[in-house]
């Protein structure tokens, strides 16, 4: 069980990777729903048995993180007419590099955290960590204000993945809210995006700079 | 009476999206707030005996803040018919959904006694104040709400990460892992210290960005500047309180696992940092909105400097919530009240607003006063509580720098503030539509009459909850 799950683990750290350093903002979108439905995989792999709320959870997972709010961003793109990401704050290759020294970090810092035993054997803490420094390495480097969305999202998928190592916690309602509150945040950002192009006619953040001291 | 109090304001809000006159809408707004209001004090006279384990406890803390934020709810209500009456131009269904809907979310999060559904409850209020700052519909409101929900999502995304760190630190203390408040709470000092630690500075972060302390405080000049300024009274008063509840939850697990040190100084760190960026900013500030945006940075700071001293300032810590939610009511109130006269913001126009107008610009003035801590006001009192509750605690360095940064923000406001409302006004905007009506002024002159009451006696019953607040976060397990 656990090699398997290391296995999809692995992916999602190979896939924060390609996110940093893409600049189509369509594929950047495509990969990380890809990663998402990844992320729904999981609870089938680290819980045991197949109990009605874990199959709840994988369901809505895959289908608000795999297809929903994709859905949602492939639309606010359509609707912004923009291609790619231009002159990112850092670079995409250096962007690859820091994601890579991040990962190497989490894996690093992991190794020293205090874990359950049964916790042990398992990527999920350093993926975790290394997922949501790349979400803020996209958020924080990108100037699209979709580019920064999809960074929002990846920094939730790590916050999701370190959920999975207290899936029996968290009960079905909680997590439910949680995934209906990361769903409406996603549309209502979404929907100002939306505003931004037509407000200022590009999604370029830094045009937002009216309100400053 | 949980159900009654978050599902009614809710149901309300669902009615309002239905209704379609745009001229009765608000009138549900003080109908559905005089009803909460009545509820809370029920609740408040009649606790319902339960074995307290629970999902949805009203503790003493939670108790005091749904008080706060429902009379603030109440008279803001009331300002907020008379400021969409001269809105009538534009859509206001978004706008009284979202206001009652978080009424009802509030009463949510100070009832939620797991720590999951807390955090669940804010990050709604997150989402259903976020088309409130975007009401006016400029490019400046969408920069602020883009500001706004980017900075809140992310924060309170690291507060999800703190939360999950909290229950890892039962689960790896090899106890049942688990998220509701009471069995923390009692497992308290068995907790795994390493992620308390991590869980106590993520939650602060993230909490921290809810309630607008520096660093984190970035949005927040910019949501309140660009929000009608009803809305930023709810945020002020509201959103901020009930962010500080939230770490107030937090804030007692740590105490409880005997960390009290350990958190106390990241809170005074954080407290002071707050006071001074917002000192800093304050001094030679233009536009008086933003200024009172500073104004609640700086009394966030406040807030968490009185946990940070902890024991001997938390009675004056928790009055500061009460005295800071009312008087921030009556200034942002009043700077609406002289935004829409003056069709602007900035001291560079507006001079004069005792005389344009002669309430709101004198409420704005005492309402200056009364937040930088002049006596005979409530803030005095509270501030007064937690400077010596600091000496009390032998943090003199502390109480230095606290009364030191006091005199800073009260300069810096004071210039800005004495600017707005003396002198002439000029002659474009002596006859500008605009001029105090019952509903837009007599709100605010009720809750400056509440700050001066509270500055000169505390009712009974209020102290009563102060004082059993304090037990409650006292009590070590």
């Amino acid at each position: 069980m656990t090699q398997q799950l290391n296995a999809l683990l692995m992916l999602v750290l190979a896939i924060n990777l390609f996110a940093l350093g893409t600049s189509r903002i369509l594929a950047l979108i495509r990969v990380v729903a890809v990663q998402g439905a990844v992320l729904g995989i999981l609870p089938l792999l680290v819980h045991q048995q197949l109990t009605l709320p874990v199959i709840i959870t994988v369901v809505l997972t895959i289908a608000l993180k795999g297809l929903v709010i994709p859905a949602i961003m492939l639309r606010a793109l359509r609707d912004a007419q923009i291609k790619r990401e231009v002159e990112p704050l850092i670079g995409f290759l250096p962007s690859i590099i820091l994601g890579a020294l991040a990962t190497a970090a989490a894996l690093l810092f992991a190794g020293q955290l205090p874990l359950a035993p049964q916790h042990s054997g398992s990527l999920l803490a350093p993926t975790s960590i290394a997922t949501v420094l790349a979400g803020f390495i996209l958020l924080t480097t990108r100037y699209k204000a979709l580019t920064q969305v999809v960074g929002y999202l990846v920094l939730e998928n790590g916050i999701f993945i370190f959920g999975m190592l207290l899936i029996e916690v968290m009960p079905l309602v909680v997590e439910m809210g949680v995934l209906l509150d990361l769903f409406v945040g996603i549309f209502v950002i979404c929907i100002i995006t939306n505003h931004i192009n037509r407000a200022f006619s590009s999604m370029d953040t830094r045009r937002l700079v009216t309100l400053k001291e | 009476m949980a159900f009654a109090l978050i599902l009614f304001p809710l149901v309300m809000a669902g009615l309002a999206a239905a209704i379609p006159s745009n001229r009765l809408r608000p009138w549900m707004l003080p109908v559905t707030a005089t009803a909460h209001l009545a509820m809370v004090f029920l609740a408040l006279l009649r606790p319902e005996p339960g074995d307290g384990a629970g999902w949805l406890v009203l503790d003493p803390p939670g108790r005091l803040v749904l008080l706060v934020v429902s009379v603030l709810f109440l008279f803001c209500s009331f300002y907020a018919v008379g400021y969409l009456h001269h809105r009538q131009e534009r859509s206001n269904r978004v706008f009284c959904t979202c206001l009652m809907s978080f009424l009802g979310i509030m009463s949510l999060v100070t009832w939620s006694h797991h720590l999951g559904l807390m955090w669940v409850a804010i990050e709604t209020s997150t989402l259903v104040t976020a088309p409130l700052i975007y009401f006016n519909r400029t490019q400046q409101s969408i920069e602020a709400t883009w500001k706004y929900l980017l900075v809140g999502s992310v924060g309170i995304a690291l507060a999800l990460l703190g939360t999950l760190f909290l229950a890892y630190s039962s689960l790896h203390a090899g106890l049942e892992a688990t998220l509701t408040y009471e069995n923390l709470l009692q497992h308290a000092p068995q907790l795994s210290k390493p992620w308390l630690h991590g869980a106590f500075v993520l939650l602060l972060v993230g909490y921290g960005t809810k309630m607008g302390l520096a660093p984190m405080h970035t949005w927040k000049p910019d949501a309140y500047g660009e929000a009608p300024g009803v809305v930023g009274a709810i945020f002020a008063g509201g959103v901020t309180s009930c962010a500080f509840l939230a770490l107030l939850r937090v804030y007692h697990i740590c105490a409880a696992a005997g960390e009290s040190a350990y958190t106390s100084r990241l809170l005074l760190v954080m407290g002071l940092f707050s006071m001074a960026v917002a000192g800093l900013f304050m001094i030679g500030q233009r536009d008086f909105k933003r200024m009172l945006a500073y104004s609640s940075v700086e009394h966030m700071g406040i807030l968490a400097l009185g946990l940070g001293i902890g024991g001997p300032a938390l009675f004056g810590t928790l009055l500061h919530v009460v005295t800071n939610g009312l008087t921030k009511g009556v200034l942002f109130l009043s700077a609406g009240n002289i935004h829409r006269a003056y069709g602007s913001k900035s001291i560079d126009q507006v001079r004069g607003a005792m005389r344009r107008l002669p309430v709101s610009g004198t409420l704005f003035l005492v309402g200056f006063l009364a937040i930088t801590g002049s006596p005979p006001f409530g803030p005095f009192i509270s501030e007064f509580a937690i400077l010596n509750g600091a000496m009390d605690a032998g943090r003199y360095v502390v109480a230095g720098l606290f009364l030191l940064l006091l005199l800073v923000v009260f300069i810096g406001m004071g210039a800005t503030v004495l600017q707005a409302v003396q002198g002439r006004p000029p002659s474009e905007v002596r006859h500008t539509p605009y001029h105090d009506g019952l509903l837009t002024a007599a709100p605010i002159v009720i809750l400056m009459l509440l700050v001066l009451l509270l500055g000169l006696y505390i009712p009974a019953p209020l102290k009563t909850l102060l004082n059993d607040a304090v037990c409650f976060l006292e009590v070590r397990p």
